[in-house]
């Protein structure tokens, strides 16, 4: 799929966000439980009811709940009856988000509810991501998340891309700017502690923790009804590499890169990037990947490593960089999400502003 | 809340797969201690070996054999293995690009300690003892400054292989996978199971549309608002609809043919499931009025049977089917 468009395609545009504060547990609420309010949130913002939303897409995996089709229970927390236009992604809630936008472009819908939750806490988060790996050659070794990563963070070490104080930057300036985050997991200074797995400490891993994520998209002059300042997607596209890591150059993200590119990202620069980097290191491939200097804010939510519910982190990537055009904070943002081992699959989608008079 | 309900829940099951041509080969080839890899159009040898080719997509099925020895790419330290990996002491992970290969594989390396491990460390291969076909056949590598192991080959490029072995070639793995969980219903379910626990039946009545739900699960699925007031429902009910099971279930104890059955409890807008006992199976019937039986230590009603009141009209019930 590519974002570009021949003929006048619609302008699309995220008009509300809203989301859960993240915390390691949330043994007292269900799925939907969890869900619900952060679904009432982001419709009372648009003073929109269910009845109004055209099309309503999420995304989740069962594999965190250890059930089967999961996500239908959540949708009790969408209201849906009489009968709505629903779908869903076992991916994170941005490539939900993608197909909302498609359907948008495409005339199917005017506006559009997309949200995404992960419950990391009922299970380990370090083996269900195995699950996801190639059952034939990489699965049976049941190689975790982090031992993943610190093969790709090793790979960045011994290509001169960084150094281990360098990672431990990253891990510090995201901290810090998620201390002026309510809805973070972990803010403010935190050690880097030990390793977890050589070379990537504490620090330099995500916290792992339960969170959910909604937001309202909508077209054209409807979207500035229900919006002061609505962040326009300017573009979006999303790219794979192969899956068997061997195979692939760790240092580098070319699939970032090509969706960033097809996005429209380096027609004009942007002022600020919210990046999915769970770990450290793979903020360092993004930026590399991306061509982003120092003048680009990066992470003001403070990102994953602050808050990475897993299967929503993504999509709050782009609800931070929509809520920072809403408020007049920026003008021209980038949003990414990945999936998979070592930034396998990414998505990059570019937030504008109209200009203000 | 401490109050909340937490159960383990294990998910364990074997993923059986079948091979295509290629990894059929590399896992025949692995279980006699040859490694296969596949040479692509652009002559490229890929191992792990794939069907397909990851840049064109061009179907790949000329294998070659490379060596058991390489060159570690990368490598990240594991000072504390987890259940399934292939050491149970600390060991490095490792991408290792064997002698003749392109690409990395990705395995173990049993090393005393990081100090020993590092980009370019020359390794080898440790074969399983027990060799059945799969990727665990590689045992893991360690490290390789001297003679070439056992007799294997020692060569740099990749050779021509037919892909054939002695013995039944492997066509499928099975891949046991189990994750472990700590299951917690949430608030409405906690509240339900806590008040069967006293043989009691509790539901959620919707501020919105004043349906009761049983059990609760604490939205309203119609209105999508959370429900809160509770109510209580039942014990005695309503078949609104029912089958008649043929077929035995593994490890249950009920003889066939039994009815299951929609129970609408009385004072719930929904019916739940049962099985109904008491009564022939032949004789169940929409409206026929039940009650729940327990058993003596039983956390949920065992099956529910005839009260013996008259048949409930129809009309009371014909909105909960």
């Amino acid at each position: 799929m590519t974002g570009e468009f021949t003929g006048a395609p619609r302008d699309v545009a995220i008009v509300a966000c809203a989301q859960s504060d993240h915390r390691r547990r949330t043994d007292e609420l269900s799925e939907v439980e969890m869900l619900m309010p952060v679904l009432h949130e982001v419709l009372e913002r648009t003073g929109l009811t269910t009845a109004d939303i055209g099309f309503t897409c999420s995304g989740s995996s069962d594999y965190l709940a250890g059930r089967a089709f999961s996500f239908t229970l959540a949708l009790d927390g969408v209201g849906a009856w009489p009968p709505i236009s629903e779908s869903h992604v076992e991916m994170d809630g941005a490539w939900a988000l993608y197909e909302a936008w498609i359907k948008l472009l495409t005339g199917e819908a005017d506006t559009a509810l997309v949200y995404a939750y992960g419950k990391s806490s009922p299970g380990s988060v370090r083996d269900v991501l195995t699950r996801q790996l190639d059952p034939y050659y990489a699965a049976p070794l049941w190689p975790d998340s982090v031992a993943l990563a610190a093969l790709q963070a090793q790979a960045l070490l011994d290509a001169g891309h960084a150094d281990e104080p360098a990672l431990a930057a990253v891990a510090a300036r995201s901290r810090d700017a998620a201390a002026d985050n309510a809805h973070a997991q972990l803010r403010g200074a935190r050690p880097q502690g030990e390793y977890v797995v050589r070379p990537l400490r504490t620090g330099d891993c995500p916290p792992v923790g339960d969170g959910a994520v909604a937001v309202v998209l909508s077209a054209g002059d409807r979207a500035r009804a229900l919006c002061a300042r609505p962040a326009w997607i300017r573009g979006m596209d999303h790219r794979v590499e192969a899956h068997s890591l061997g195979v692939r150059d760790l240092t580098d993200s070319p699939s970032t890169r090509l969706a960033a590119e097809r996005a429209g990202a380096f027609v004009r620069p942007v002022d600020t990037a919210e990046l999915h980097a769970p770990f450290t290191s793979q903020e360092v491939v993004l930026r590399r990947a991306l061509r982003l200097d120092d003048g680009v804010l990066v992470n003001p939510s403070g990102g994953a490593l602050a808050a990475n519910p897993v299967m929503a982190a993504g999509l709050i990537r782009v609800a931070e960089a929509a809520g920072r055009v809403h408020r007049g904070a920026s003008d021209r943002a980038l949003a990414h999400a990945t999936s998979g081992p070592c930034l396998q699959q990414n998505l990059v989608a570019v937030l504008e502003g109209e200009s203000r008079v | 809340m401490s109050d909340v309900l937490s159960a383990p829940m294990v998910v364990e099951f074997p993923f059986t797969r079948s091979l295509g041509p290629v990894q059929s080969a590399f896992l025949t080839g692995l279980r006699a201690r040859t490694v296969l890899g596949v040479r692509t159009t652009a002559g490229t040898v890929l191992v792990p070996p794939v069907e397909y080719d990851p840049e064109t997509a061009a179907e790949l099925r000329d294998l070659v054999e490379v060596a058991a020895t390489g060159t570690v790419t990368t490598w990240a330290w594991n000072p504390a293995p987890r259940r399934g990996q292939p050491l149970d002491t600390p060991f490095a992970w490792v991408l290792v690009r064997l002698d003749g290969a392109d690409t990395a594989l990705l395995h173990a390396l049993d090393a005393p300690g990081p100090d020993a491990v590092r980009t370019g460390l020359r390794v080898r291969v440790r074969w399983a003892a027990e060799r059945t076909g799969a990727i665990t056949d590689i045992a893991c590598f360690e490290a390789y400054e001297g003679e070439p192991y056992g007799g294997e080959p020692t060569y740099r490029q990749a050779v021509p292989h037919s892909g054939e072995f002695t013995g039944d070639a492997v066509t499928g793995v099975v891949a046991p996978a189990r994750l472990d969980y700590t299951y917690t219903p949430g608030r409405a379910q906690t509240a339900y199971l806590a008040a069967l626990a006293e043989r009691r039946a509790v539901g959620e009545r919707c501020p919105r549309c004043r349906k009761v739900y049983v059990p609760p699960r604490g939205a309203c699925p119609t209105c999508g608002v959370a429900t809160t007031e509770q109510v209580e429902v039942g014990p005695r009910g309503t078949v609104t609809t029912f089958c008649v099971v043929n077929i035995k279930a593994k490890n249950l104890d009920i003889e066939v043919p039994y009815v299951y059955a929609h129970i609408a409890l009385d004072g719930a807008d929904l019916a739940l499931h049962g099985r109904i006992g008491g009564i022939p199976y032949d004789q169940v019937r929409m409206g026929l009025r039940v009650e729940p039986v327990w058993t003596e230590d039983g956390r949920h009603p065992d099956h529910y049977r005839p009260t013996g009141e008259p048949d409930a009209d129809y009309d009371t019930y014909k909105e909960l089917l």
